[in-house]
């Protein structure tokens, strides 16, 4: 897309999951993702914020929080995985497979399900197993974050 | 895929998962966690159903449904 000649004061977002669109062409003042680090050692605390006239980028999203500051209105999502596409124009379109309102969310069986998953990683035989359950792990501990953060 | 500098691959490509099967799993997970009346809104966005058709000589074969639900 062409790249405007000063930055717009917005940013327009569309976030779209396989079954909806949940926001489409919306314009708001900020927009915090939790991008996946290429460095598996560094899996927590990493936050990107995306403000009007940011580079474009392109971001895989890990599991975690994704924020949508509309001036003072803050909306939390959890995404289960997806990508953020930051445009020259600052539209940014995002794309998640699964992504919840942080209210959606069950604490208690999060909690639960860590525990299950920490079981079957130590009961995991197959590498195919042993990343199952991790995946869940991740998974859980970024639900429990995203829950308390 | 990675620069000299990077980490490798990730957990889950080396333990032979592809990013699809990565990310529906994710996904699933985050629906389990989900209250009620959430979750049952969730429940079919799981299943699949597909049929796959091997062709042999110009002609299709019998076509292989594989699929969620029980009926047809």
């Amino acid at each position: 897309p062409p790249t405007p000649s000063s930055i717009p004061s917005k940013l327009t977002i569309n976030f779209v999951l396989p079954y909806q669109s949940e926001i489409s062409n919306k314009e708001v003042c900020a927009l915090r993702p939790s991008p996946a680090d290429l460095s598996e050692s560094r899996l927590e605390f990493w936050q990107m914020g995306v403000l009007p006239g940011h580079v474009a980028t392109i971001a895989e999203l890990k599991p975690g929080l994704l924020s949508v500051h509309e001036g003072s209105e803050v909306t939390k999502y959890f995404v289960s995985s997806g990508f953020a596409f930051v445009h020259a124009n600052s539209i940014t379109d995002i794309v998640a497979v699964e992504a919840v309102p942080v209210d959606h969310i069950d604490p208690s069986l999060v909690q639960k399900g860590l525990a299950d998953f920490t079981q079957k990683l130590n009961s995991a035989t197959t590498d195919f197993e042993k990343a199952e359950a991790q995946i869940g792990i991740d998974v859980h501990s970024a639900l429990n974050a995203a829950l308390s953060g | 895929m990675a620069s000299a500098t990077a980490a490798a691959v990730p957990f889950w490509r080396a333990a032979g998962m592809t990013y699809i099967t990565y990310s529906n799993i994710c996904a699933s997970i985050v629906r389990s966690c989900l209250k009620e009346p959430y979750k049952s809104e969730t429940a079919g966005r799981e299943k699949i159903h597909f049929a796959v058709t091997k062709w042999a000589n110009g002609k299709p074969e019998k076509p292989d449904i594989r699929s969620d639900s029980s009926a047809d």
